[in-house]
């Protein structure tokens, strides 16, 4: 149990000395807020700067135990800010505002709010706030002794909160509560929950392993059915709380949503590029940032390897409940993590190519559209692989780029794939797969450059591809952490990733249009087999332009998708809160047809490209050259991909 | 006698305030999260409104003078100004927002201006009023600051 000393005494006479962190352009609200919480006796700190509490937060998440934010804020939106919070901090965060209007207050709900107050605030309505703190506490003991009960009351929650955002105002906010406090576990830990004002547990650290055993339950359940216990029992895991799985659940079809929004504007986009692929799913762009905790925890990546298979499951998952437009492609056979039972060939086995197979990891296509570039769509943390550090998945504010991963309707890295057939097209031209390995490198702060805000890829793939969506969080090492900028502030923090391959790879994205076959050969030579199996693997296909590369696409998609599976269910919503690794998808890229799964993929691109080059000869159509990303974005992108790639590759070498 | 005197004084010119509903029920807030160790609270909040707010109301002037209107930009700002008005109480400042925010909506630049006027006045004057009331109670004594009796 962690204990602070200092705050031991605070911590006794909880919920006195509670630390609260109050954010308000309004000095005078501020000012107000800060008497009326000193004198419930709580321990106060102010700050009129959105910015500031992020990084005071990040600086070190056990220092407060609640956030009180305002929902209008000019540096950043209230509710942005409260999405991160949520999701890196995993804190009790209370909006304020003097607009009580239902709409706001929904939002706030769906956001994951887990209270809202009207100004002018009294300071009765102050005085309970601290429940939120021991709510969230006190769930997971409960939790962990009582699964069955909140079975239910979950449910309701879970359907009311998530999927049915137009639910009418009332049943969500009657669900709120509840909500909040299934939702406000996030991934939680149930370690000490004895005594309610012990500091935060320890997350639990969804690695990729875990996170493909989570999404093939849920895909085995059906993403509308998917209840935390029976996703429990089906993971089979221990250590694991029912609570646990609830945040988990609840961020994962939060970004299933988002995904989706993005999804669907890919699609059409998609339809007209007339992506050959048939299916692909939509990931919805994460507007803003979306933060998804790494996989795993540092190291934990390594041993999974790249699970394309949560990511698939994801991604079929996307389309359904989410309303995913249109193409989902929720090839339940892909969707199953279990696939992999391939615990240990070559990452991409893992994850990525369940087998040998050059199927991508994600049956169809993932069209990851990200449309709401604010910059940041969502990044993938990549991290388990890679250096133990989280990948990130860059999820950069792809505007325009859609990152379509094309899924096969396989499941993950079927060779029935089409995609994986895609490979052997491309074969001829594309060897992509020369490579073996996708090189992990790690991309060091290369791209530190936020990219995730400025992922405004609008419009050309290749930008988008690289910039866009993925957004570097830092990834795999864990000194990413701080650097995982919440997806919203798009910043992109040092991406760092570990496989310079992929980097190279990723450049190569830039050009969408080009299938930026980027094999992330720098994998590892263990990734070769695999590799060769699917050139596509760890490529980032990023040509959405045209048709033709589809098929390359698809390779790349597929290794993408093996990649981003790899990523994306780690990424989405890890609770690698500590490793502050976001997974941010960047959905922007659009790669036309099929997925261009590029988070983390492009990153490493350019890294594996530079490898693969040597072994591949790409045909022209393959810009492998395209290093820059433009914008500047995809060094951002690529950085996730490197993190995948590194992840994958540190899979494969332990394979 | 004397102080008596002016505590009554004072007594009746907060009430006053309320019953001419220039504020209102957060001033009492206010006057509760008043104590020893923070004896000049309500003022300083009042002093520290003011002065944040003269900077608001004259970014709105502007705004209005720019043609068209962006009504949405003097939305914000009014939602703003609206906030932290709330914060201390001041009711009839926040009823002349909420009036402009409706003009607002509605495109209604004409009205926004004129009340905008409106609500500049009623700004001013309770401005004075609280600084009447301020300097009264520091007079009468500290015990007097219109605190409610527990």
């Amino acid at each position: 149990m962690t204990i602070e000393p200092v705050l031991d005494d605070q911590r006794d006479q909880f919920p006195l000395g509670m630390r609260v962190l109050i954010v308000d352009d309004d000095v005078t609200c501020l000012r107000v807020l800060e008497t009326m919480l000193h004198k419930c006796q709580y321990h106060v700190t102010a700050t009129s700067h959105a910015f500031t509490a992020l990084e005071l937060l990040r600086e070190n998440r056990n220092k407060f135990d609640l956030v009180i934010s305002d929902v209008q804020m000019p540096d950043m939106d209230g509710f942005k800010l409260l999405e991160l919070v949520g999701l890196e901090m995993d804190l009790p965060v209370i909006m304020l505002s003097s607009n009580g209007d239902r709409e706001l207050v929904m939002k706030g709900v769906t956001h994951g709010a887990c209270d809202y107050l009207v100004k002018p605030v009294r300071i009765q309505e102050l005085k309970n706030i601290w429940q939120h703190v021991v709510r969230r506490k006190k769930v997971d003991s409960k939790d962990r002794t009582n699964s069955g009960n909140q079975d239910k009351s979950h449910i309701g929650n879970c359907g009311g909160g998530m999927a049915n955002s137009d639910q009418n105002v009332k049943l969500n906010k009657k669900r709120k509560d509840q909500n909040e406090d299934e939702d406000d576990n996030r991934d939680e830990d149930g370690y000490d929950n004895d005594d309610p004002s012990t500091q935060k547990k320890p997350r639990v650290v969804w690695s990729v392993d875990l996170h493909r055993k989570f999404v093939a339950a849920v895909n085995k359940l059906g993403i509308d059915k998917a209840v935390p216990k029976k996703i429990l029992d089906l993971m089979n895991e221990d250590n694991l709380t029912r609570e646990n799985v609830a945040s988990h659940l609840q961020k994962f079809r939060l970004y299933l949503k988002r995904i989706s929004c993005v999804a669907n504007q890919q699609a059409n986009m998609m339809a007209a590029i007339g992506s050959s692929d048939s299916s692909y799913l939509r990931m919805g762009s994460f507007n803003g940032v979306r933060n998804y905790h790494a996989l795993t925890g540092p190291g934990q990546f390594n041993n999974t390897g790249f699970r394309s298979m949560p990511l698939n499951g994801m991604i079929g998952r996307v389309n359904t409940p989410a309303g995913l437009g249109q193409h989902c492609l929720p090839s339940s056979g892909s969707i199953k993590l279990g696939h992999g039972q391939h615990p240990s060939n070559s990452i991409l086995d893992q994850g990525l190519f369940p087998g040998n197979r050059n199927g991508s990891m994600f049956q169809g296509n993932l069209e990851l559209d990200q449309r709401h570039s604010k910059g940041a769509t969502s990044v993938r943390d990549l991290s388990a692989g890679i250096n133990g550090t989280p990948v990130f998945p860059i999820a950069g504010g792809l505007s325009d780029a859609k990152l379509i991963v094309s899924r096969s309707s396989d499941a993950v890295g079927l060779t029935d794939d089409p995609i994986l057939r895609h490979p052997r097209d491309f074969e001829g031209g594309r060897e992509y797969v020369n490579q073996s390995s996708l090189s992990v490198a790690p991309l060091k702060s290369d791209f530190s450059a936020p990219f995730l805000d400025h992922g405004r890829l609008n419009d050309s793939w290749s930008s988008a591809a690289q910039s866009s969506a993925f957004r570097s969080n830092s990834f795999p090492s864990s000194n990413m952490r701080d650097n995982i900028p919440v997806v919203m502030s798009s910043q992109l923090r040092n991406c760092q990733f570990d496989v310079p391959s992929i980097n190279s790879v990723s450049s190569q994205l830039q050009d969408p249009r080009t299938e930026m076959l980027i094999q992330p050969s720098a994998i590892s030579s263990t990734a070769e087999q695999i590799i060769d199996s699917d050139p596509t693997q760890g490529w980032v296909w990023m040509d959405h332009k045209q048709d033709s590369p589809y098929h390359h696409s698809d390779a790349i998609s597929s290794s993408m998708n093996s990649l981003m599976p790899a990523n994306i269910p780690v990424a989405f919503d890890q609770n690698l809160d500590s490793k502050g690794t976001t997974l941010q998808r960047n959905m922007d890229f659009n790669s036309i047809g099929q997925s261009n799964f590029l988070d983390p993929l492009h990153i490493k691109f350019d890294e594996v490209e530079r490898s693969v080059e040597a072994s591949m000869n790409l045909k022209p159509g393959y810009t492998m050259d395209q290093r820059k990303p433009q914008g500047g974005l995809v060094s951002n992108n690529y950085g996730l991909l490197d993190d995948l790639v590194s992840a994958m590759t540190n899979q494969l070498e332990k394979r | 006698m004397e102080r008596n005197n002016m505590r009554r004084q004072v007594a009746l010119m907060r009430q006053s305030l309320f019953t001419q509903g220039y504020l209102d029920e957060q001033f009492v807030q206010l006057e509760e999260l008043q104590d020893d160790t923070n004896p000049n609270f309500v003022e300083e909040i009042a002093t520290l409104y003011y002065r944040d707010s003269c900077r608001s109301l004259q970014t709105i002037e502007q705004a209005l003078e720019k043609t068209p209107h962006d009504f949405n930009k003097l939305d914000n700002h009014m939602h703003q100004f609206k906030g932290s008005s709330s914060s201390i109480g001041a009711k009839k400042v926040k009823a002349e927002c909420q009036q402009f925010r409706e003009y607002c909506r509605a495109g209604n630049g004409e009205g926004c201006m004129r009340t905008f006027q409106l609500l500049k006045k009623e700004h001013a004057t309770l401005k004075k009023k609280l600084e009447a009331y301020f300097q009264m109670a520091r007079q009468a004594g500290p015990i007097e600051t219109a605190s409610r009796p527990k």
